[in-house]
């Protein structure tokens, strides 16, 4: 099979993780797109990994790091959504524009 | 080895259906059908890594993102009031979103394509990658990352619990 | 020095000349004898206040140490040693000896002569002047300028150069000056003395130029080279004669001349010693002297001496009418010195050197008398008016002696001085006339024998009025101090004696001063006797008419009016000379032209001036407004607005909505991916 199979897959969650990124509205909805594109990342990592054959391991341990690392942010990143919603009522992000001109 | 049609198949049906679950993440107007969504775009995550020879990292995903990640998020859905039913949860800037995303993608797919292209992954494997080889590789050449992520576990659960405790007194 | 005087006793007067003149010790040393009144004048400016009596005594003491100098000095001289002459070089512009300026000295007897008149009369008027200025505010001052002028007139006497003669000429002139001035409160006081000053400057620009065509010629200032020069011929006769007439300019004024003498009457508004030392014996004489000095070059050249003659005529006649006229007792005298300084100049016109410089010598004597006498009558009286006088000879009897003796010198009555200075002018007036042939000399004759009546007469007249008859001033007369009066007698004494140094043959006077080079006459019984005679008796007939009119009052003429009015009032006005001056040059100058240049200078230059002021102004106002308000700081503004205006356009960046941040950042990932894929 093609890697490039693999990539172009893994480009398009990645572009479409970043449309959700930019357009969403409620911050839950952003994080859930951020995992979207580190799914991305995992499944480019894995592909090369097992184009790599025998090298490849290297691979397979990366993409495990980096959903410890996706858990590990998503706790952090609700930890401070809700600690937003507590003071603010709302986790529309729009909303939260005090650093504006 | 080349793939068999069925493998190709598969990887087709799996690719189709998590790009599917994906747009519907970022395009639905109900919270919970969007994470509802993205486990969907998990599981076919999930499957890629079976189809890549990586079962191990397939369960972790399983284990980790759709079980644990996932929950979290309802949660945290909850926890802020999710709007219930269907809404508009897209903001203005859309179209510039569209094309940052388009010009991404196509920017890297291109990218990808010009380094990569015609060149194969074979199915014939000399070494197999259980979680047996996994775990070996994992605890002796990349130890030090490991026990690192590990002290940044720890660290984000102190933080998450830090950050969003009530203030007493 | 004592041998001089053996000398002089042995031959009884007459000088026997010895072998080879030398050097006498003291004649030597005559340069001090002008220095000695320098110092004096620099001591009492600078330290004469802190003296009792102003430092007076430093004058008298430099000034006796200057007669004594002199006596002695003039005494070798007259025992056979020869003339001095020293030069110091001050300047040498051209090298060698053109443009060759320098102090010198030449003591001969002509200088011997004058400085003992000098230092005489100036030593008598110091001794004065500490009566008469008693009670004077600026007594110091006076002393200062009175050493000061002594020291001028002695400097020009010594004099071997005619710059180093100018300088002195000048000096004794701002003296003069000052001296008038002395009483400057009073407007008229300061008027006089400005006249003097501006009326003599005339006269010096005419001696200037006679200097300068001098040297021109002669390419040199020494006056005995320029005499030798003269005589043997080596300057051109018209360069000659011009020189000589620009020099007679110069005598003209200080010597009191017609038509420059209108300067003197006016000069008797100064203190009387001032009048006594400055213009009866010494500054007056000056002009003389310096003829006297130049008289080889007069003789050769031509027709000056003939005007030199004539005006001195004319000079003489106008001032004795003019004396006859005055009311001013002061003034009578000046009139009078005016027309002795012509019989003088008028002497030297027609060649009688020896008689000009002997009537010097003896005028000095008994003008400066009477002057002093004169200010002993008005310090009594407290007026100058002989209308105020009158019946003094009981309350003053010093002065009215002593009076009486110098108008009987002034006169020329035997035996005192004025009958054979007097005496020897008409002779070699009538030598000259008849023997020379000089025809000026008849003219001098003339008005020589006219003017000796007229003397008589109004010196008659102002004894008469003076003395006799009752007094009809204010208060007391008494009569002055001893220090007023001891010089008073002194002078007396002189006036007496001195006359027989000149006596014809015997007298030793000729033999001193001589033209080098004319033979001394001898003694002519028909010159010698007749004339004499002849002048005594026109002098006595003058006296007799004299105390006819003013004493007896008989054949009294109404002079005011009449038909001999206009007689009266032509020379009572002064011959309207001094109007003459004042509307026809004075004013001139003083009104148009003075005008003018007033227009000049407040129009052109001030607008000028002022112009480029105004110019600057109203170019400067264009220039702040438009260059610097708005073109520079619109410069400078317009930056920080720029900046400004660029800053309030970015700061929109910052939303505040961090999807769009991200939104960015992706986009520029997205760009930098592509550039780094592409290159």
């Amino acid at each position: 099979m093609p890697i490039t199979y693999f990539l172009i897959l893994s480009a398009l969650l990645f572009s479409i993780g970043v449309y959700g990124v930019l357009a969403r509205q409620n911050a839950v909805l952003i994080l859930l797109s951020i995992e979207l594109m580190l799914n991305a990342v995992n499944i480019n990592l894995v592909a090369f990994a097992a184009q790599l054959g025998d090298a490849g391991v290297g691979g397979q341990v990366f993409a495990l790091f980096v959903i410890a690392v996706a858990a590990a942010e998503v706790g952090v990143g609700l930890a401070i959504v809700i600690l937003i919603f507590r003071n603010r009522q709302t986790v529309d992000v729009d909303d939260m524009s005090l650093m504006k001109w | 080895m080349t793939a068999e049609w069925w493998q190709e198949g598969t990887f087709w049906l799996i690719a189709v259906g998590m790009v599917v679950s994906a747009l519907r993440v970022v395009t639905t107007g109900n919270v919970v059908h969007a994470a509802l969504y993205l486990v969907g775009t998990l599981l076919g995550a999930a499957a890629m890594f079976v189809l890549l020879f990586a079962e191990f990292i397939a369960w972790v995903q399983v284990l980790v993102y759709v079980g644990a990640i996932v929950v979290l998020m309802l949660f945290g859905l909850m926890l802020t009031r999710a709007p219930i039913g269907k809404g508009n949860l897209d903001n203005d800037q859309r179209l510039l979103a569209a094309l940052c995303a388009l010009a991404l993608f196509g920017v890297t797919s291109w990218v990808m394509f010009e380094a990569f292209e015609g060149e194969e992954i074979s199915f014939d494997r000399s070494i197999a990658t259980t979680a047996e080889n996994v775990g070996d590789v994992i605890f002796s050449t990349y130890v030090l990352p490991f026990e690192a992520v590990s002290v940044l576990l720890l660290a984000a659960l102190v933080g998450a619990i830090v950050i969003s405790r009530r203030d007493r007194g | 020095m004592v041998s001089s005087f053996l000398l002089l006793a042995q031959h009884g007067g007459e000088t026997v000349p010895p072998a080879v003149p030398q050097d006498g010790f003291f004649t030597q040393f005559m340069w001090l004898v002008p220095l000695l009144p320098a110092l004096s004048f620099v001591i009492i400016l600078f330290f004469g206040k802190r003296f009792r009596h102003g430092g007076a005594a430093f004058g008298i003491a430099a000034l006796g140490a200057g007669l004594l100098l002199s006596l002695i000095a003039f005494v070798e001289l007259a025992a056979g040693n020869a003339a001095v002459e020293k030069a110091w070089t001050w300047f040498d512009f051209a090298g060698g000896d053109s443009l060759l300026l320098e102090f010198g000295m030449h003591y001969d007897f002509l200088a011997g002569v004058m400085f003992v008149v000098v230092t005489t009369i100036s030593l008598l008027v110091h001794i004065y002047s500490t009566g008469y200025m008693h009670d004077d505010e600026r007594y110091t001052i006076f002393f200062a300028f009175l050493s000061l002028f002594t020291a001028s007139m002695l400097f020009m006497v010594i004099a071997n150069n005619l710059i180093q003669l100018f300088v002195g000429w000048e000096l004794v002139g701002i003296c003069s000056y000052f001296l008038i001035g002395h009483w400057w409160e009073e407007k008229e006081n300061s008027s006089a003395a400005i006249k003097a000053v501006i009326t003599n400057r005339v006269g010096d620009v005419a001696f200037l130029f006679g200097i300068f065509v001098l040297f021109f010629a002669g390419h040199t200032f020494n006056i005995e080279v320029l005499n030798h020069m003269a005589e043997e011929g080596e300057i051109a006769a018209t360069t000659l004669t011009i020189a000589a007439l620009l020099l007679f300019g110069g005598a003209v004024s200080k010597s009191a001349q017609f038509p420059l003498y209108v300067w003197l009457p006016d000069a008797m508004a100064g203190p009387t010693p001032v009048s006594a030392l400055i213009h009866a014996a010494t500054m007056v004489v000056a002009g003389i002297y310096m003829i006297a000095r130049m008289f080889l070059l007069f003789e050769n050249a031509g027709a000056a001496l003939d005007v030199v003659a004539i005006i001195a005529s004319i000079t003489m006649l106008l001032a004795a009418i003019l004396a006859l006229v005055q009311d001013d007792i002061k003034r009578v005298l000046a009139y009078s010195t005016i027309s002795q300084l012509a019989y003088m100049t008028a002497a030297l016109g027609v060649g009688a050197y020896t008689a000009g410089v002997f009537h010097l010598f003896t005028h000095a004597f008994f003008k400066a008398l009477l002057f002093l006498g004169a200010g002993s009558l008005i310090h009594a009286v407290h007026s100058n008016n002989m209308s105020d006088m009158g019946g003094l000879k009981d309350h003053m009897p010093h002065t009215f002696k002593t009076f009486i003796i110098g108008s009987l010198g002034l006169a020329g009555i035997f035996p005192l001085a004025g009958f054979f200075s007097k005496d020897e002018i008409i002779g070699g007036a009538l030598r000259s006339a008849s023997d020379l042939g000089q025809v000026s000399a008849w003219f001098v004759l003339i008005a020589a024998t006219i003017t000796a009546f007229l003397t008589a007469l109004y010196m008659t007249r102002a004894c008469v009025k003076t003395f006799w008859g009752s007094y009809r001033g204010h208060g007391d007369p008494h009569e002055s101090p001893a220090s007023m009066v001891n010089p008073l007698w002194v002078l007396a004494i002189g006036t007496v004696t001195v006359g027989f140094i000149g006596f014809p043959v015997i007298g030793p006077f000729a033999d001193w001063i001589t033209v080098p080079g004319h033979e001394h006459h001898g003694f002519e019984p028909l010159y010698n006797l007749v004339l004499p005679i002849g002048a005594t008796i026109v002098a006595l007939a003058a006296i007799a008419l004299g105390i006819q009119l003013f004493y007896r009052e008989r054949w009294r003429v109404d002079l005011l009016s009449g038909p001999f009015a206009w007689l009266y009032r032509f020379p009572a006005n002064k011959y309207y000379l001094d109007d003459l001056y004042l509307k026809g040059i004075v004013r001139p100058i003083q009104y148009p032209i003075a005008r003018a240049t007033y227009w000049t200078n407040q129009k052109a230059i001030d607008g000028l001036v002022n112009g480029a002021g105004i110019a600057t102004v109203a170019l400067s106002k264009p220039t702040y407004d438009i260059l610097d308000q708005q073109v520079i700081d619109f410069a400078v503004n317009g930056a920080a607005g720029l900046t400004g205006f660029t800053g309030g356009m970015l700061r929109y960046v910052q939303s505040g909505n961090v999807q769009r941040y991200a939104a960015v950042l992706f986009a520029a990932i997205a760009a930098f991916v592509a550039l780094f894929a592409l290159t």
